[in-house]
């Protein structure tokens, strides 16, 4: 068993090391492949030109244009029927326009050249009507032009070439197998793909074809006690990701699913555990949740700046004055890296709905915070910290527009944990621990406005007992206050533990709109969190 | 052409989506097919940091078709309403349901249904200018400004919808709303203040966006310097988004299947279901209207299902679930349908006794991030925001920090002390709750949290 203080030294002293140098081992740039894929096509090109000329023409001093067709595709079981399969298929034209510093947006399906361009003077006309209410100018930080640029994200087999019969006969094998366990009654089981097709232009130059495919195998195996008294479920299986068919079936539904009832099954008789302060030993798979709330959120300039305030909410780290550089977001061993280039990832792009590369940023760096999300409009609120720094002041890439139909703005990248420096296993930090309790995979979450007090849940609960895995728990929440609970973090794991979670759906913005974001981590203990038992009788 | 002219004519009436139908039913060669279509222009006007952010105007379609071979059948969509997409749409869900497995519960095609009509569409909303938006903006603009203290966040939205759904066997529903929305958050520059207020109406004339910006206005400034307050049970006053954001949760369980197969908390132990039970305070009905002058709502479901009056929870009792159509007639039960409206009924309280009558106890504006930690009692866990104040001897006397707390919406309308005026509220859809006194609300922890 290994000694938690000889971990926290080695540990503490190896994070300044980290931190000097580029700590963003974990991640592959997703490069540009032209040679797969054609630049955008003719007519696609000629009608963002269009919009473009026609904001311009109507006094736009900045404007872009993005065609985009996004297409899913559902296949829906439950135990040994198909539910449902769908096709869905949208296509249409966003246009964006700045006038007197003053934004406006318009966006239509129809698209014709007359079509796009009374969209693009849509949008000039709602800047001007806009300027009534403006206070300040918006100011574009500089971007190198993407110029012409074709990207396609990391998928070998496109799931929309996969007939419907081989997806619905995965699922059905997969229901079959957890139905084998006892007491599961119930499967619920779906397969879900996303493929955008992006297609951008803006007045400063930029000409950018993109195709993005995103995969999601979902699965709840249910539980049903035989006197009725109780059911527990098991689900968020498989994590989402930015790939092709090849990952799901690299994700073996088939050979898992009697695992996952069999864990459904053993929640109805685990120990509801006992309220009170634990150590916290979290795997990935549920770890990612935690970071997406309490750190992907808190560090969006957007947010952090109130731009926010009535949905979303606005965050502990501001005002940026008195945070950058100084807030203590948790222990020196603790980096968190945003990019958008990792090979895999949700949020992985070439270039960002505003034609910008992304680049790799630390949001801390050796657990003090250091840099916000940005766009384009928001990189110059922070020119003071960049000057300070001697970076440029630049966008790091993060604006995304969930369809044609919804207007860009600031969306996370890819925000992760970066492994520390000794190579440690899952069960090598349960080893480390004496007495405490393993989380696996994500459950209830909920956190305030601010990003400060949260709860999470997770779906599978043990005890651990000198270093090893006891009996399942279940009811086990814990209750957390964000910077006590990062700087409770005293035991991280390695590069080989690392793993990927992630989101289809994270919400942000009015009109509510939808990202998919990935998060990497290892696993991680935190010493002594506040456990609470959400089981209740009922009334 | 004008923005009002774009408003009118987009917004496809029920002879064009008719047309549309015919079209679309002429391409199919299926057993069955089924079609919904959807179209919408709404026009959105966005505020914070006490200037105008992002406004826009989105105009979009969609079109359903769901072809039947027997028991096997697929749907795809698209946005694209030509006669060229139409025949592709259709063609590509005859080919997928070809494929697609036998689906054992399939039912049979909806024959032709009678519809109540309801009238939800208001030519002030479907004309509202990105100009009046603005206008309505700056009524918490100007002050915001004007008072040096305040920072306004805010969100209008207007436009209007029609939505069909037909089949090969003569169904036809249509229904056209327009809808208008302002929702406003103003927080005070010092950081310790928030207030939250919003309002939702079919027709814009009568949305007072004036009243809104000044009941956000005065929660602000009234939220101030909060202070600690022990977390624990209290009793507590939900004004009515409080309850909506809680009372609303109970939709996603009224689903009888779910409870007849044993995971839900409507489980009769033994198996069953919990219809005719008493479940909660004999003083609350929960029910589903269209007609409903302060609802408004469509008058048939996703599948063409007429919905009329269904009455979910009477004096307390457990009077209805949610039954599909195949489940319906698995139990021998009428479907329901699945109406997009809800109402829990007044009582003869208001905000003011409630306060009044109150010795100690905690006022909620409005309540945060909810989620499910136990499904077999629908337990939740949320915050309060944007404007948490303690009662003392019968009036607010301070504001306090936020709390985090884990409870049910069952137990809280099993709590029930008093029942204010049924309002429509402004988040949540077409929903109407009145103000309710609850005790024992269960405050797990504080929230530094403005």
């Amino acid at each position: 068993m290994f000694d938690r203080r000889g971990f926290l030294r080695t540990t503490g002293a190896a994070a300044v090391a980290l931190a000097a140098e580029s700590a963003i081992g974990v991640t592959r740039s997703a490069r540009a492949d032209s040679a797969q894929q054609p630049a955008m096509d003719a007519s696609t090109r000629d009608l963002l030109m269009a919009a473009l000329n026609a904001a311009r023409g109507a006094g736009a001093s900045f404007a872009d244009a993005r065609i985009e067709r996004q297409r899913q595709n559902f296949v829906v079981t439950r135990e040994q029927q198909i539910q449902n399969v769908v096709d869905t298929d949208s296509i249409g034209c966003g246009v964006r326009a700045i006038v007197d510093g003053t934004w406006g947006f318009s966006a239509t399906r129809r698209l014709t050249r007359d079509g796009v361009a009374a969209a693009a003077r849509q949008a000039v006309a709602i800047a001007r009507a806009n300027r009534v209410a403006r206070d300040q100018a918006v100011e574009l930080a500089p971007a190198q032009s993407a110029g012409e640029a074709v990207w396609r994200s990391a998928y070998r087999v496109d799931p929309f070439t996969v007939s419907v019969e081989e997806k619905a006969n995965l699922l059905l094998r997969a229901n079959a197998e957890a139905m084998k366990a006892q007491n599961v009654q119930f499967v619920n089981s779906a397969l879900f793909f996303v493929k955008i097709e992006k297609n951008y232009a803006n007045t400063d130059g930029a000409v950018v074809a993109q195709t993005l495919i995103r995969s999601w195998p979902t699965f709840t195996a249910t539980a049903v006690s035989p006197d009725r008294s109780d059911f527990q479920r098991r689900s968020n299986v498989v994590a989402p990701m930015g790939r092709g068919w090849e990952y799901v079936l690299d994700a073996d539904l088939v050979g898992n699913a009697q695992r996952w009832g069999e864990e459904a099954s053993q929640k109805l008789t685990a120990t509801p555990v006992e309220p009170g302060r634990y150590d916290l030993v979290l795997h990935p798979s549920h770890l990612w949740l935690t970071i997406h709330e309490s750190i992907g959120h808190a560090t969006e300039l957007d947010r952090a700046l109130g731009y926010e305030a009535n949905y979303a909410g606005t965050s502990f780290v501001a005002p940026p004055d008195q945070k950058l550089g100084q807030l203590r977001y948790g222990p020196e061993f603790m980096n968190v890296v945003g990019q958008r280039s990792q090979e895999g990832c949700l949020s992985t792009v070439g270039f960002d709905d505003e034609g910008v590369r992304p680049d790799e940023f630390h949001i801390i760096r050796a657990g003090l915070f250091s840099d916000y999300q940005t766009t384009r409009d928001q990189a110059p609120w922070l020119r003071w910290w960049y000057d300070r720094q001697g970076a440029p002041t630049r966008s790091h890439g993060c604006s995304y527009g969930d369809s044609w139909s919804s207007v860009q703005f600031q969306r996370m990248p890819n925000v992760s944990i970066q492994p520390g420096e000794r190579d440690l296993s899952w069960e090598d930090v349960i080893a480390a621990t004496d007495r405490g309790i393993a989380i696996i995979g994500d459950g209830s979450y909920s956190i305030d406005q601010q990003r400060l007090n949260a709860q999470f849940g997770g779906q599978l609960f043990y005890e651990i007992r000198g270093g090893r895995l006891g009996g399942m728990l279940k009811d086990v929440a814990y209750q957390m206050r964000t910077p006590d609970f990062w700087n409770a973090m005293d035991l991280i794991g390695g590069r080989r533990s690392y793993e990927l979670g992630g989101s289809f759906f994270c919400g942000k913005g009015e009109p509510s709109q939808l990202a998919a974001v990935s998060h990497g981590a290892p696993p991680a203990r935190f010493h002594q969190v506040n456990v609470i038992n959400t089981g209740r009788r009922r009334p | 052409m004008s923005r009002q002219q774009q408003a009118r004519t987009a917004v496809l009436s029920r002879e064009e989506m008719q047309r549309l139908v015919g079209r679309a039913l002429s391409f199919s060669q299926a057993e069955g097919c089924d079609v919904s279509i959807g179209c919408n222009v709404t026009g959105n006007t966005r505020f914070a940091a006490n200037q105008l952010t992002t406004a826009g105007v989105v105009e979009d379609a969609n079109i359903q078709v769901q072809s039947t071979f027997g028991s096997k059948h697929a749907v795809v969509t698209s946005n694209d309403l030509s006669d060229e997409s139409l025949r592709r749409v259709v063609r590509q869900s005859e080919a997928l349901a070809r494929l697609a497995p036998d689906d054992p519960e399939a039912m049979p095609p909806l024959p032709q249904q009678r519809y109540q009509a309801v009238s939800a569409w208001f030519d002030a909303t479907a004309n509202v200018t990105p100009e009046a938006r603005a206008r309505a903006a700056l009524t918490a603009l100007e002050e915001a400004r004007r008072s040096s203290d305040l920072r306004a966040a805010g969100f209008i939205v207007t436009g209007g919808s029609s939505n069909c759904v037909a089949n090969k066997a003569g169904l036809f529903a249509y229904h056209r709303n327009t809808y208008s929305n302002y929702g406003l958050t103003v927080r005070t520059l010092d950081g310790t203040g928030s207030g939250w207020a919003g309002a939702d109406d079919q027709d814009w004339s009568r949305l007072d966006a004036q009243q809104v910006s000044r009941r956000a206005i005065e929660k602000a400034r009234l939220s101030r310097d909060p202070t600690a307050v022990e977390p624990g049970r209290y009793t507590v006053i939900l004004e009515p988004q409080a309850v909506a954001d809680l009372v609303g949760l109970l939709a996603y369980y009224l689903d009888a299947r779910q409870a007849d197969e044993g995971r839900s908390p409507f489980v009769r132990e033994g198996g069953g279901n919990t219809i005719g039970e008493r479940i909660v305070d004999p003083r609350v009905t929960i029910l589903s209207d269209p007609r409903d002058p302060q609802l408004l709502s469509q008058p048939f479901d996703g599948n063409g299902l007429p919905l009329g009056r269904q009455v979910w929870v009477e004096n307390g009792v457990l009077r209805q679930l949610y039954y599909d159509r195949f489940w319906a007639q698995r139990q021998n039960r009428a479907p329901t349908g699945a109406p997009a409206c809800v109402k829990m009924q007044g009582g003869d309280s208001t905000l003011e006794r409630m306060i009044a009558s109150t010795e100690r106890g905690v006022l909620v504006t409005h309540c945060w991030y909810l989620r499910e930690t136990d499904p077999r009692t629908v337990m939740y866990t949320g915050l309060t925001r944007d404007g948490t104040f303690l009662i003392e001897n019968g009036r607010i006397s301070r504001s306090i920090r936020n709390f985090r707390f884990n409870e049910s919406p069952l137990q809280v309308l099993n709590n029930v002390e008093a029942i204010g005026e049924a309002v429509r509220v402004g988040a949540g859809g077409d929903t109407v709750m009145p103000a309710l006194k609850v005790r024992d609300f269960n405050f797990t922890s504080l929230s530094e949290a403005v």
